[in-house]
């Protein structure tokens, strides 16, 4: 283990010399535990600490940058920062317009919270985030898709009444649960392949370093401490 | 900030309510009042420089640059400002990349477009990726006041084209037949009269900017309306401050500072409007000159 | 997929007709033309009867502005302070979240439940926002056009004994209209552009229901290309600001029908007011 950082340290001491390359790292900021402001208007939560760590392992000079969920990809593209790391799962249809590393959260369960434990899931108004792999799943599903473009809008659409569920990650709604009489309904839904950090494609050397060193975290278990730290003891963790 | 404030979860009433409006994100709440301020004190005098060209280029003698001119005016009349505003800042970042790239990136060969992506060499980047945040806001900032010049440019080109109209023609005559060029007859008689008929449009103006800044919002930029978006969400116990629903208060705030900002405009655009009517020859100058006898 | 086909899934689909999926993946121009141009139904449906409502109010707002009473004069100008003093996006804001507050069951009055699920919806809400906001702009326009009624003509009245409502109706507010005419014609430009406001603004689109600018930034965000959708949105507009011109154009030439021809003001679309 000991040996293990050592290497890690030396390789990203001599990485930051051939060249200190900055990384601007792109969250939205609204999305607790994963990434949220915090009180000194600073970027918190899993994701923040995940990808301070990785940027350590790498020695890579990370700076964040908080950017709205709806234009998250397209500002990635445009160049505006480097990497998504804000709680994205991985997707076929996000996969063709950006790469992913290994995921570094394992597949979470979507889930409908409401207040009403008799919601009508799959014919009445569900409120989701714009442009997620769950207002995708809505709009599919047959249920009357509400659109917002933050979780917590969602939240309140539900509290003051204008959509019967919420329908979002579950570990994301998790906080909510037994706020206001807000409780998780139906059965949970597997969406996605896990969650990842977004590229663009060209970037491939980002992405091998990314991969590497999520790969170094899940062998020595200090990813899954770190899961369990943001998210609980019973959190999914990787085996 | 204060030393009490360090236990948030001790506190109750008055002293939680103080702890909770001194956070680090709240101070960057009030600062972001000053970012307004700075919008309208940069944006109000380049987009005066816009509709100067604008409204120049209309009356010129040239037909291209009168074509240019009106085309300016009537485009961005006919267009919501907000397609402007979420359009401009990203063509304008991209078409400065594209031009830095041909200029200092060693290999050009690569397409700049291609696959849904915009990409050019890393030192081609504006700001450059290593540069500090704050670089990066201040660029963000800088396409938003450009957007912004861009569209009330056009709105202050079409207030002094009348305005330059509106000067009475005799006037311009009586230059011309002292043989004044076409320059000096602009920059000696039709220029400082024509303040007079321009400055209740400007006034006009310096209104719709002010009511335009929370478009900042949709730019990107971290202004007033995205931290009281942020502040005002309910906040979980994750939060070292948890409070329900607030956004109502936030924008009620917001409505107030836009209201006392109408009205401080008001007091001040009256008592330019008389400075500006005296010894004009128009009505209200000579009201003013009644007044006075 | 032809383009008559595309227009026949996606053409009402703004108001949720026709195909339900929006497209997703392989856009083509026509379908951009066609659901921007779907949406615009919705820019037309806020503008048009924000409008007609808000001239009705916008006229009896200025004149109770016009009072020498107190009692209508202060609410009134108290009202056009905070709708012109304010900007339109906290408006939609503010209104959304309050619209939020109220009971979900309904307010009991006079025996009756009057139901306010309806309000927080955009049809309902971002069309009272837009009222309001109208007839604040357009009531300070006649306001302006009624100060500058000419005397004359007031005098004319009195002498041809009419007095009250017939004085008003037969030459006070005829003679404001004409005098305010060209502002109004340009505030009613300008409605239409914020309307694209609406869904960027707290309220939410429903089935992905939403207006022009809606289904522009839906495809930028899709293609990452803001090149196409946003100048097809600007193409809309400029068509239906052309629309606009033509028809107050028309009414314009009405009210001035009784003027001698060569004395007759063309419609000046550079008036000092906006909005």
């Amino acid at each position: 283990m000991k040996k293990l950082i050592l290497t890690a340290a030396i390789l990203g001491l001599s990485a930051g010399v051939a060249a200190a390359e900055t990384v601007r790292m792109g969250t939205e900021g609204a999305y607790p535990p994963y990434n949220y402001i915090d009180d000194n208007g600073q970027v918190a939560g899993f994701e923040r600490e995940l990808g301070d760590k990785l940027c350590e392992m790498e020695g890579l000079t990370c700076t964040w940058v908080t950017n709205d969920w709806d234009s998250i990809i397209p500002n990635l593209l445009s160049g505006n920062y480097d990497t998504i790391i804000a709680g994205m799962s991985i997707t076929e249809e996000r996969e063709k317009s950006i790469d992913f590393t290994q995921a570094y959260y394992p597949p979470a369960a979507s889930a409908y919270m409401s207040m009403d434990p008799n919601a009508d899931l799959k014919g009445g108004v569900i409120a989701a985030q714009t442009g997620t792999i769950q207002a995708a799943h809505v709009a599919e599903s047959g249920a009357t898709l509400a659109e917002y473009a933050t979780l917590d809008d969602t939240i309140a659409a539900v509290k003051n009444g204008e959509a019967d569920a919420v329908f979002a990650d579950k570990d994301a709604l998790a906080p909510f649960a037994g706020t206001d009489g807000m409780e998780f309904v139906g059965d949970d839904v597997p969406l996605g392949k896990g969650i990842g950090i977004g590229l663009r494609k060209s970037d491939t050397a980002l992405k091998d370093k990314f991969n590497d060193a999520i790969s170094k975290m899940k062998a020595d278990g200090s990813l899954n401490e770190m899961i369990k730290k943001y998210f609980g003891d019973d959190a999914l963790t990787f085996n | 900030m204060f030393e009490s404030c360090s236990d948030p979860s001790a506190l109750h009433g008055l002293s939680w309510m103080l702890c909770y409006l001194t956070t680090g994100k709240h101070l960057l709440f009030y600062g972001s009042f000053g970012i307004v301020l700075i919008l309208l004190a940069i944006t109000a005098p380049v987009a005066l420089i816009f509709g100067f060209g604008g409204a120049l280029a209309a009356r010129s003698a040239l037909w291209p640059f009168k074509l240019i001119g009106r085309g300016y005016i009537a485009m961005v009349r006919g267009v919501p400002d907000i397609i402007f505003f979420l359009f401009v800042p990203i063509a304008m970042d991209q078409g400065l990349e594209f031009l830095k790239s041909r200029a200092v990136c060693e290999d050009t060969s690569a397409p700049v477009w291609s696959n849904n992506e915009f990409h050019v060499c890393a030192a081609a980047k504006i700001p450059l990726g290593s540069s500090p945040q704050l670089y990066h806001e201040i660029y963000g900032f800088a396409l938003a006041v450009i957007a912004f010049s861009v569209v009330y440019g056009a709105f202050a080109a079409n207030v002094l084209y009348g305005a330059m109209q509106a000067v009475p023609r005799a006037q311009l005559e009586t230059a011309e037949a002292y043989g004044m060029t076409r320059a000096q007859v602009n920059r000696r008689v039709l220029i400082p009269q024509m303040w007079a008929y321009a400055i209740p449009g400007l006034s006009n103006l310096w209104m719709i900017l002010i009511k335009a800044t929370p478009l900042l919002f949709l730019l990107g930029i971290e202004d007033i309306v995205y931290w009281a978006r942020e502040l005002g969400a309910t906040k979980s116990q994750i939060y070292a401050f948890p409070h329900p629903d607030w956004r109502l208060y936030y924008f009620l705030v917001l409505l107030v500072f836009y209201l006392l900002m109408t009205k401080l405009s008001e007091i001040v655009l009256a008592k330019i409007n008389r400075r500006i009517a005296f010894g004009q020859a128009t009505a209200a100058g000579e009201a003013l000159r009644k007044a006075g006898a | 997929m032809s383009c008559i086909q595309t227009i026949a899934d996606y053409g009402l689909r703004s108001i949720g007709i026709g195909e339900r999926m929006l497209p997703r993946s392989d856009f083509t121009m026509c379908q951009q033309f066609t659901l921007i141009g779907s949406g615009m139904l919705w820019n037309l449906y806020f503008g048009i009867l924000a409008l007609l409502a808000g001239f009705f109010l916008a006229t009896l707002l200025a004149v109770a502005k016009n009072s020498e009473q107190a009692l209508f004069r202060k609410p009134a100008e108290w009202f056009i302070f905070v709708f012109r003093g304010s900007p339109l996006f906290i408006q939609f804001f503010l209104a959304y979240e309050a619209f939020a507050m109220l009971p979900r069951a309904g307010i009991p009055i006079f025996g009756i439940t009057v139901a306010t699920d309806w309000i927080t919806r955009a049809w309902a809400g971002a069309l009272v926002v837009l009222f309001f906001n109208t007839s604040a702009y357009a009531a300070e326009i006649f306001y302006g056009a009624l100060r500058s009624v000419p005397k004359g003509d007031l005098e004319a009245a009195d002498a041809y004994g009419m007095a009250g409502w017939t004085k008003f109706r037969r030459v006070t507010w005829p003679t404001m209209l004409r005098l305010g005419w060209p502002s109004y014609t340009n505030e009613a430009i300008f409605l239409f552009h914020a309307t694209t406001l609406v869904f960027f603004s707290g309220f939410p689109a429903f089935r992905q229901e939403g207006d022009a600018l809606y289904y522009a930034k839906y495809f930028a965000d899709k293609t990452f290309n803001p090149f196409i959708p946003y100048p097809i949105a600007a193409f809309y507009f400029i068509l239906l600001t052309l629309c606009v011109i033509a028809v107050f154009g028309l009414i314009n030439r009405r009210l001035n029908r009784h003027i001698p021809q060569e004395s007759r003001r063309r419609i000046r679309f550079r008036p000092q007011i906006i909005r």
